[in-house]
């Protein structure tokens, strides 16, 4: 490849900075999110290190809670909500719309740095003073009881939403407006999809959680008397207020993984996606049911029974379209030509992972049970089945995915199928016993425990060795094709898509003509023909 | 760095591609405004459903005239700039420079009339939540409250005011380099879509505190 | 390592067996997900030589059946789980109730009878027990594994829960809301026993003075007789009732408040009119009870509500 790429576009320190190339900013995105994720794991690490012993390695109870409240307070808004969107989803969109940029590029470095400043905030807040209230904020804990930074940190992260905004306007105004002729909105790749429904979601819930943390700030400066019942406040105004958000937001969290999954199956099996409509409209009703969900968190929080009522059948009919996806993704494998390439392995760790984190939303839907199970281990599994096992494996599958067409280099496939399986295992390990620990009752946030737990609690944390692995290999192997991977053809994968029509790198243009649109996405060729391909 | 095609950004087919494209992108920005203000609302209209006296006391210590007074003055700076925006749009930037300049003093007034009169005579009367809260007795804490939401809105507002101000000064700027034609007056709806926005607010805050609590 | 939990509550065994439904629906899901997967792993890889054949076409009956399907296993299994959950809302009238405060980092848990314990709690088997829980300052949430519940306990409001031990033993208590650094350590013993041995423990601990007892002193000492009159029965005169509601027969009855709503006066009701008079008055009375927030502490409370309740009929509680 003769002409220059994104990559050779320019080499200062100014030309990256200061840049408004979408591809660019993705990876200074991903750069980004990459050292956040490692900051989340560490403290992770470390809180699994501590549950070997039921008195706690870490003598201090108080360094214990501020290591997982900065696990959660990382994790979540600065991992999980952006990862997908400001990496793959930056890079992606316009490539995929056959656009050169997004609709606003100078917004989109401007969402960079606000991303900048409210992490450096919230890592300055969890390192310098601590915080130490969870990642929930419950009040008046976080309000009148807290020792540490709770403010700052809430700043950090009031900043940080912005950015989401920023992001989420960016994609919804793009999608809309940049299509490349013949591309109908039923012709858009389910990545499109679900990274606008996301989108949406970013762009309506992140305000709630914006002001909420506000009031909460107040609260904690000046005693407002709004979240504090010895002010003559409500505690429970807090919660439902910042779950109206944190719930939709783990759908911002997974919607992207469900569209990564939806390119990778049709692409490894050589056909089309099963049911494109019915996954169209699921991500959809997804998006839109999830902001209805939010009290199932508040079942025994003291709401009323009718609203429990209301929050669990509604939180069934959340999942029913999740149950959906997986059947056409089965549906889609069925009659294929199935390669084993590591995206494809990730994405159906995805998948088994998410299926069975799915699976066991259905237990805490269920109230009756959730009585018992809320609030313990058991509520942590499914969520880092559904967040680490699910989001965090189709993020590497998109990664691996797309780093052909990223870096302009092939991974080394062995290590990458090495990785997707260490990963899948490792994961196991260290989640599937806390299902069990949180049946039997072991409390979560507890920094020691009774003794009893024990046997469990090693088998947890040694599994935590493996799956560190298996984040650690890719960030070895992927570093070192950057340097030296084979060089990668335009399609290394013969899939669908517009973003395979251009040069992997591609240009900073993009594409040097403006692609038309003339069939329907994942036009695979029909079996007979594909085997001969 | 952005590279323009004519008068439109690369990214898209024609300037009036461009013109919708950014206008939609306002539009889902106040969006996404209107649930950071509804999520204060919605606090404000708990909070005073369970202490209703103590509210609606505090609210009849509000300065109803100057409420009134200002939020007329809101609305007419509102419809002024759109003047200038229809004007803009008939290609006489003369007018619409001076329409916005007719709209900022407006909006100016209205920040004197706000936090120059209004929060003075608040403070004077030790209307700040505090030791010195001149309302006592059961219904304090409920009044109280009322005055944090009230000068917490009303701060907000004021901030989005201060931006839209800076908005419509930019447009000045711009309409005076000779930037907008007939054709190209995105911007200027931009903002007027944003101003307008500011206005809403306002006409949602107006009755929150000086008409509710003297209903009875 | 210990797999077993006790069941030691008449609904453990309910909550089980959901969960255990629950379960096999959940293996019998996986089966099918990861046996299609892997079949199709196998049966459609790329160089398997097998005839595939015509595609499914149009997907609709397909996408109907399985949509249906689920929607239909999960509406069963909502409703499963909220008929388990709404008995878990009513307590039996006739249950014992018992007071717990939960403060950074112990529960003080008090028996009608003014016995009290920190971080156990004694109960009778084979009798309803309902708990009626408050903090002193931020949300806790007490949890019994062993009887699968758990509620919050919040600051500024009575929360209940109930249960009907069927098992003697010793069992977990867990404070289950993040409340602080202590938070592993607010843990305790319920201890389940049968009733006799319960008479007896009782008996062992009695401080001799009832919570209706110590409850009446603190009404003479905070000076609520002197509105409400001795005994709360206000004064003989029917120019006095007018300045104090009536306190026996009070508790349990409708109270018709000002702003036109009417509400029962439960252990909520009373708490409210003690610390926050003025916002939720009793219809016909002027605003000149004073409050007493900051001043009783949140066992003088529970006490002085004990009294009141003692001056109505109904169960001893």
């Amino acid at each position: 490849m003769s002409t220059d790429s994104y990559l050779t576009d320019g080499d200062t320190l100014r030309s990256w900075l200061l840049t408004t190339d979408h591809k660019r900013i993705a990876l200074l995105y991903l750069f980004t999110i990459t050292g956040f994720f490692f900051i989340g794991g560490s403290a992770a690490a470390l809180v699994r290190y501590n549950l070997i012993t039921p008195e706690g390695m870490i003598h201090s109870a108080e360094t214990y809670n501020r290591l997982f409240t900065m696990h959660g307070v990382v994790m979540v808004w600065f991992f999980l909500v952006p990862a997908v969107p400001v990496s793959l989803g930056n890079f992606l969109v316009p490539l995929m719309l056959g656009a050169r940029d997004l609709a606003f590029p100078r917004l989109n470095l401007f969402s960079w740095y606000l991303f900048l400043l409210g992490g450096f905030i919230v890592l300055f807040s969890l390192l310098m003073g601590g915080v130490d209230t969870g990642w929930t904020f419950y009040t008046p804990l976080s309000t009148a009881y807290s020792q540490g930074y709770v403010v700052w940190c809430v700043v950090g992260i009031f900043i940080s939403g912005f950015s989401s905004i920023a992001t989420g306007v960016n994609f919804i105004v793009s999608i809309h407006r940049l299509r490349a002729p013949g591309m109908t909105w039923f012709r858009m790749p389910v990545f499109l999809w679900s990274l606008y429904a996301t989108s949406v979601i970013l762009v309506l819930a992140t305000p709630v959680l914006a002001m909420t943390l506000l009031l909460l700030a107040f609260e904690a400066i000046f005693h407002i008397g709004v979240f504090d019942p010895a002010l003559g406040g409500d505690p429970l105004l807090f919660q439902h207020l910042f779950w109206f958000y944190s719930h939709p937001a783990v759908y911002v969290m997974i919607l992207p993984g469900f569209g990564i999954v939806s390119e990778i199956i049709p692409a490894f099996s050589r056909k089309e996606l099963f049911g494109y409509k019915f996954v169209v409209w699921c991500s959809i009703a997804i998006a839109v049911i999830s902001f209805l969900v939010w009290g199932h968190h508040m079942f025994v929080a003291g709401t009323s029974i009718y609203s429990a009522l209301v929050f669990s059948i509604l939180s069934y009919m959340v999942a029913v379209p999740s149950a959906i996806k997986v059947f056409n993704w089965l549906g889609t494998m069925h009659k294929g030509y199935i390669r084993f390439d590591a995206p494809m392995l990730y994405a159906l760790g995805f998948v088994g992972l998410f299926t069975m984190g799915g699976l066991t939303g259905l237990f805490v839907a269920a109230l009756g049970a959730d009585v018992h199970l809320t609030q313990t281990y058991f509520v942590v599994a499914h969520f880092h089945y559904v967040m680490v096992g699910g989001m965090v494996s189709a993020f590497f599958a998109g990664l691996h995915y797309w780093w052909p067409k990223i870096t302009g280099r092939m991974y080394p496939e062995m290590w990458g199928r090495a990785g997707a399986l260490t990963i899948f295992i490792g994961f196991h390990l260290t989640f599937f016993p806390q299902f069990i620990l949180g049946y039997l009752g072991m409390p979560r946030r507890y920094h020691s425990y009774s003794p009893e737990f024990q046997t469990l609690n090693v088998l947890s944390s040694a599994g935590t060795l493996v799956l560190a692995a298996g984040y650690l290999l890719p960030l070895a192997y992927l570093t070192w094709s950057l340097f030296h991977g084979e060089k990668a053809r335009d399609n290394p994968w013969a899939a669908t898509g517009l973003e395979w029509l251009t040069h992997s790198p591609p240009p900073t243009e993009n594409f040097a003509e403006t692609p038309r649109v003339t069939g329907k996405p994942y036009d695979y060729p029909p079996p007979e023909q594909a085997a001969i391909t | 760095m952005i590279e323009t095609v004519g008068n439109h950004e690369f990214q898209y087919s024609d300037a009036r591609h461009q013109s919708h494209t950014a206008i939609s992108g306002m539009w889902l920005f106040l969006a996404s405004e209107t649930l950071f203000f509804g999520a204060l609302f919605l606090a404000w209209i708990y909070a005073r459903h369970w202490r209703l006296e103590g509210f609606d006391l505090g609210a009849r210590h509000t300065d109803m005239t100057l409420g009134t007074v200002n939020s007329v003055i809101l609305i007419t700076s509102s419809v002024i700039y759109a003047a200038g925006v229809l004007y803009a749009e008939a290609g006489n930037m003369r007018r619409l420079v001076q329409c916005c300049y007719a709209a900022m003093a407006f909006g100016v007034v209205f920040l004197l009339l706000k936090f120059g009169l209004e929060w003075h005579t608040d403070f004077s009367h030790h209307l700040f939540p505090g030791a010195d809260f001149p309302i006592k007795g059961a219904a304090r804490g409920g009044a109280q409250l009322f005055f944090v939401f009230y000068f917490m809105s009303t701060a907000l507002h004021g901030l989005h005011m201060l931006i839209g101000l800076g908005l419509v000064l930019w447009i000045v700027v711009r309409a005076k380099r000779g930037e907008f034609t007939r054709e190209y007056t995105t911007p200027v709806t931009v903002v007027g879509l944003y101003w307008a926005f500011v206005d809403m607010v306002w006409i949602v805050l107006y009755p929150l505190i000086y008409l509710i609590g003297r209903g009875a | 390592m210990n797999l077993w939990l006790p069941a030691a509550s008449t609904n453990a065994p309910e909550v089980d067996h959901l969960i255990w439904a629950l379960l096999a629906i959940s293996v019998a899901v996986l089966c099918l997900v990861f046996g299609l997967m892997l079949l199709y792993m196998f049966k459609y890889r790329s160089g398997s030589k097998i005839e595939r054949g015509a595609l499914a076409k149009k997907s609709w009956r397909l996408e109907s059946a399985w949509t249906g399907a689920t929607l239909l296993a999960f509406f069963g299994l909502f409703l499963w789980g909220a008929d388990l959950y709404v008995r878990l809302f009513q307590p039996p009238p006739e249950a014992l109730r018992i007071y717990v405060i939960g403060k950074q980092w112990m529960w003080k848990v008090e028996h009608i009878g003014g016995e009290r314990e920190i971080n156990a709690l004694h109960v009778p088997i084979d009798m309803p027990v309902e708990l009626v829980m408050t903090s002193e300052d931020v949300i806790h949430d007490f949890s019994i594994p062993a009887f699968r519940v758990k509620h919050d306990v919040l600051p500024g409001r009575y929360e209940t829960l109930w249960f009907e031990a069927k098992t003697p033993g010793t069992y977990h208590l867990f404070c289950t809301q993040f409340c602080g650094i202590d938070h592993a350590h607010m843990t305790g013993e319920v201890v389940a026993m049968a009733q006799p041995d319960f008479e007896r423990w009782l008996q062992q601990n009695d401080p001799g003075e009832t919570m209706a007892a110590a409850g009446a002193k603190l009404y003479m000492h905070y000076g609520c007789s002197g509105c409400h009159g001795g005994n709360g029965a206000s004064s003989a005169t029917a120019a006095d009732s007018t300045r104090a509601p009536r306190l026996p027969g009070l508790s349990g009855s409708p109270v018709s408040l000002t702003g036109g709503s009417t509400i029962k006066a439960d252990d909520e009701y009373l708490r409210n009119a003690i610390l926050n008079p003025v916002e939720r008055r009793v219809v016909g009375y002027q605003p000149i009870m004073p409050s007493f927030a900051g001043l009783m502490s949140e066992e003088d409370l529970l006490n002085v509500i004990a009294y009141i309740k003692s001056l109505s009929p109904g169960p001893a509680t």
